[in-house]
């Protein structure tokens, strides 16, 4: 479910969050079909280069003669209008999809996860600075923040991950302040204070690493709503730009078509559904386990 | 009750102030000078002169946010570089769609995602419920610009079921002019008795509603179920169940009641959401809302429209949230006298 | 009122609670005793086949129904009206977002009970625990530990129960407001014949009220007889030990106090 992260439905409060993990302990058996259907997925994309039938087509290739054939057996999903394969396109395009999502959640997980901490260590003003600037941040849905950032900056992939970035983080930091707050008032805390281990070192060396858990999975969950977002500037051509295969922008650039070639639009729609739901399935499941 | 009221309205107006910063901020890194966009690429120099001093672009930058923030607090936010008027009016065309179209959704929403997400709480572990989950998984899942590509190729273009674009025929205006009051079309055809025009109007919302209804349907069900499972796991349905109430009664006269409430507070974060997943939805069907409007913008680099459309659904949402925490207030009784 | 014949409640395997022989009569007030664990709560349940996940086999009646082979909607008929619970923690057993006064109308429309006898037996009922008819406009967070319990008693009395099953009734509660419980409790077995199917650790409270005590560990029953017997002359180790815990046995915890309101 993605009651989660920001393009998913924004995370809710704690209590929310742990009702809604109760109810959906016993998710395992879809937890994993999602497992195995983001494993192959992850495969196709790394080996984009050897499995696709038409390598160059995942580029900027054009076979003008060939565009727009229907699905056969030369060409699984038909071509584009150009003439590309579109299951090369499709395949290429997993990479793109993938690069993001580990990206954005790389980038926006680290700041998070320290300012969360820091926030939650220290906690009196300095908390409460961090987490008036969260809230300043929660307070736009995630799309729009992404959509005002990638309008300003030049439209391409590092766009997209720099604007997903910066919605996403706050969550993170939300999410591990809380948590870092208990952890700092536990026992080994107070003796290496008193110890004199300096600030950082208790900060990086004790209470964050026993605050990930909570902020693992919750990174596991929104790689789905990372994906969407994603897909979605890159169709409103905020995003990838040709040659680039990206699912979003297939969509974009077939959409017109959509009567008469399904194949072009359909094919690239329903990777991002299926990666999408692959990566929400799986998240949901390791946190019902977690919650156990 | 007061005192948590007062509280909780002193952050919002918090988070607000920031936003408008955030907003400023981000809309001072526009590439190029809004100037020239406004003015156009052969202005002459005096009068790309006189468009930064209208802009106010050569005060410092504190001057130029305290300015805008003045401005914004009076009612001037700004004007279009692309329609050339004034942002406010512009918004105020186009947020009323943009509402009627969402609402929409919102009501579709609810009234398939509680009575789903119940079905799955009641039939739990079972294959209604499976399957409930794994489609509710599914409307979560599906990006919704192709979703609204797909049912515009399938249901509109290929079978003509539906109209393809917009929010109502353009010809009606003609035959039967409607009256704008609130420029909600479908809630001024109702009020003014403009059948054609209310009909018309419904026609055109079925899709693009839908289409927008996946995901807060996806999301209000799995709330739903969640928030039902772990209310009948409660002592208080324990009870319930003794006193002779069946599994159906305890989730749908007892449990339910208690489960609504992170439901509701749900709902609110689903709204702005929609409001901004609608922009994709009204691009494809052409619906003359917020989103049509951003996309316009957004091809002009019209930055005045864009911090327009930013600040509402941001502001929206802040208050879309205080209102969840007043209605918990009706729903819950121990939130009151919190 | 209750019999109890070979009930074996098993997760799988084990045996969570297993009791070859329980009875309780009318105007009779029955005790388990036993630490958390011990399977005196799953007995309990079992009496009105509220047990969840775990399998249960014996015979358990409450009055000519055999719960574990009635058909659902008998089942759920004699809950509440023949036998009705009431649990441990007072307000948490009672839906926060009700007023008590419609939880108490709804349960009795279960019952086929309906407008002006609803009233009247809901008066009543609330009357025979001593409580203000002002209590059912109230929601479960604005009354007290005490109120909310014999609320509970007061839903089995309007609904015409003859047995009250009671799961750790009094130990959420305060000392004084105990003794209130444990008195409207005994006064309903003396007046109006109920039986009462109680669960507890606490010995001297059992000392009080019970008139047989059933001793549980870990699942088993290892002791039952009359109240003052096992008390006086435990015939085993563990019920000795339980006993031997206690600061001031047989002594007198019942004394009744005024009875609180607010």
């Amino acid at each position: 479910m993605t009651i989660s992260g920001p393009a998913g439905a924004p995370t809710l409060q704690p209590q929310l969050r742990r009702t809604a993990l109760r109810g959906l302990a016993g998710m395992d058996r879809l937890a994993t079909v999602g497992a195995v259907l983001l494993a192959v997925i992850v495969l196709a994309a790394l080996l984009a280069p050897l499995i696709a039938p038409y390598p160059d087509d995942g580029g900027s290739a054009t076979h003008p003669l060939e565009a727009l054939l229907p699905p056969s057996g030369a060409h699984w999903f038909g071509t584009d209008q150009v003439g590309r394969d579109v299951l090369s396109r499709v395949l290429y395009g997993a990479r793109t999809s993938l690069l993001i999502a580990v990206a954005v959640l790389v980038i926006a997980g680290v700041v998070g996860v320290v300012l969360g901490v820091v926030a939650g260590y220290a906690g009196g003003w300095v908390r409460d600075v961090i987490m008036r600037v969260t809230d300043v941040f929660l307070a736009f849905p995630a799309l729009l923040l992404s959509l005002a950032l990638a309008v300003v900056l030049q439209p391409s992939v590092t766009t997209v991950i720099v604007a997903i970035s910066v919605t996403w983080w706050p969550w993170y930091a939300r999410l591990t302040a809380s948590v870092a707050a208990s952890v700092s008032t536990r026992g080994f805390v107070d003796s290496a204070r008193c110890l004199g281990v300096p600030a950082p070192v208790i900060v990086f060396r004790h209470v964050l690493p026993n605050s990930l858990t909570p902020v693992l999975v919750q990174l596991s969950l929104d790689g789905g709503g990372v994906i969407l977002t994603a897909a979605a500037l890159s169709y409103l051509g905020l995003g990838a730009h040709e040659p680039t295969s990206e699912w979003g922008l297939m969509v974009q650039q077939g959409q017109s078509l959509f009567t008469t070639d399904w194949w072009v639009v359909t094919c690239p729609g329903v990777a991002i559904l299926i990666t999408a739901f692959a990566f929400n399935v799986l998240g949901e499941g390791l946190r019902a386990r977690l919650a156990r | 009750m007061l005192r948590y009221l007062t509280r909780r309205l002193g952050q919002a107006v918090l988070v607000v102030a920031g936003v408008v910063i955030l907003t400023f901020v981000i809309m001072r890194l526009v590439p190029g000078d809004p100037a020239v966009a406004y003015a156009g690429p052969r202005a002459s120099p005096a009068e790309l002169a006189a468009a930064r001093a209208r802009f106010g672009l050569d005060d410092s930058l504190p001057v130029q946010l305290w300015n805008y923030v003045r401005d914004l607090l009076g009612g001037d936010w700004g004007v279009s570089l692309h329609t050339r008027q004034p942002v406010r009016d512009d918004l105020f065309q186009a947020f009323p769609a943009s509402l009627e179209l969402v609402g929409a959704a919102l009501v579709v929403a609810i009234v398939v995602g509680i009575p789903l997400g119940v079905a799955a709480a009641r039939y739990k572990g079972k294959f209604p419920d499976l399957s409930i989950r794994v489609s509710s998984m599914l409307a979560v899942s599906v990006p919704v610009f192709w979703l609204a590509l797909a049912l515009q190729t399938l249901f509109a273009s290929g079978l003509g079921w539906f109209p393809v674009a917009g929010e109502y025929d353009a010809n009606l205006d003609n035959t039967s002019p409607l009256h704008v009051y609130t420029n909600i079309t479908a809630v001024d055809a109702l009020f003014t008795g403009n059948w054609p025009i209310l009909g018309s109007t419904l026609a055109h919302l079925v899709l693009p509603a839908l289409v927008i209804a996946a995901y807060p349907s996806g999301v209000i069900a799995q709330m739903t179920r969640a928030a039902l499972i772990e209310e009948s796991s409660r002592d208080h349905a324990r009870l319930e169940r003794a006193l002779g109430f069946g599994e159906t009664s305890v989730l749908t006269r007892f449990a339910l009641r208690p489960a609504l409430n992170p439901v509701l507070s749900l709902i609110a974060l689903v709204f702005a959401y929609s409001i901004v997943n609608g922009f994709l939805v009204e691009a494809v069907f052409n619906w003359p809302g917020l989103g049509r409007y951003a996309a316009d913008s957004i091809r002009s680099l019209d930055t005045p429209s864009i911090a327009g459309v930013t600040l509402l659904v941001a502001i929206l949402y802040v208050v879309a949230n205080l209102a969840v925490d007043l209605v918990q207030g009706v729903i819950d009784p121990r939130v009151r006298s919190r | 009122m209750i019999r109890i014949r070979n009930l074996a409640v098993r997760i799988g395997d084990r045996v969570i609670a297993s009791v070859p022989e329980l009875d309780v009569a009318a105007g009779e007030c029955v005790a388990i005793v036993g630490e958390s664990g011990s399977g005196k709560t799953t007995t309990l349940l079992a009496t009105l086949g509220l047990v969840e996940g775990a399998a249960v086999s014996g015979e358990v009646r409450v009055g000519d129904v055999d719960v574990l082979t009635a058909a659902p909607a008998d089942l759920l008929r004699i809950r509440g009206s023949r036998a009705a619970l009431v649990m441990q923690s007072p307000q948490a057993a009672l839906n926060p977002t009700m007023r008590l006064g419609t939880l108490m109308r709804r349960a009795l429309a279960r019952h086929g009970v309906k407008g002006g006898e609803a009233r009247r037996r809901a008066e009543e009922a609330v009357a025979a625990v001593l409580l203000d008819p002002l209590i059912l406009r109230r929601y479960p967070h604005q009354v007290s530990g005490g109120q909310a319990q014999r609320f509970a008693i007061a839903l089995a009395l309007a609904l015409g129960a003859e047995v009250i099953l009671a799961d750790e009734p009094t130990s959420a509660l305060d000392v004084t407001v105990q003794a209130e419980v444990v008195a409207v409790l005994r006064r309903l077995r003396d007046e109006r014949g109920l039986a009462v199917l109680f669960v507890s650790h606490d010995l001297a409270l059992v000392s009080t009220i019970a008139d047989r005590v059933v001793v549980m560990k870990e699942g088993a029953v290892v002791e039952s007889g009359h109240a003052d017997a096992v008390f006086s002359r435990p015939s085993d180790a563990y019920t000795r030990e339980l006993i031997a815990a206690v600061p001031r046995l047989p002594g007198h915890a019942g004394e009744r106090q005024g009875e609180e309101e607010t």
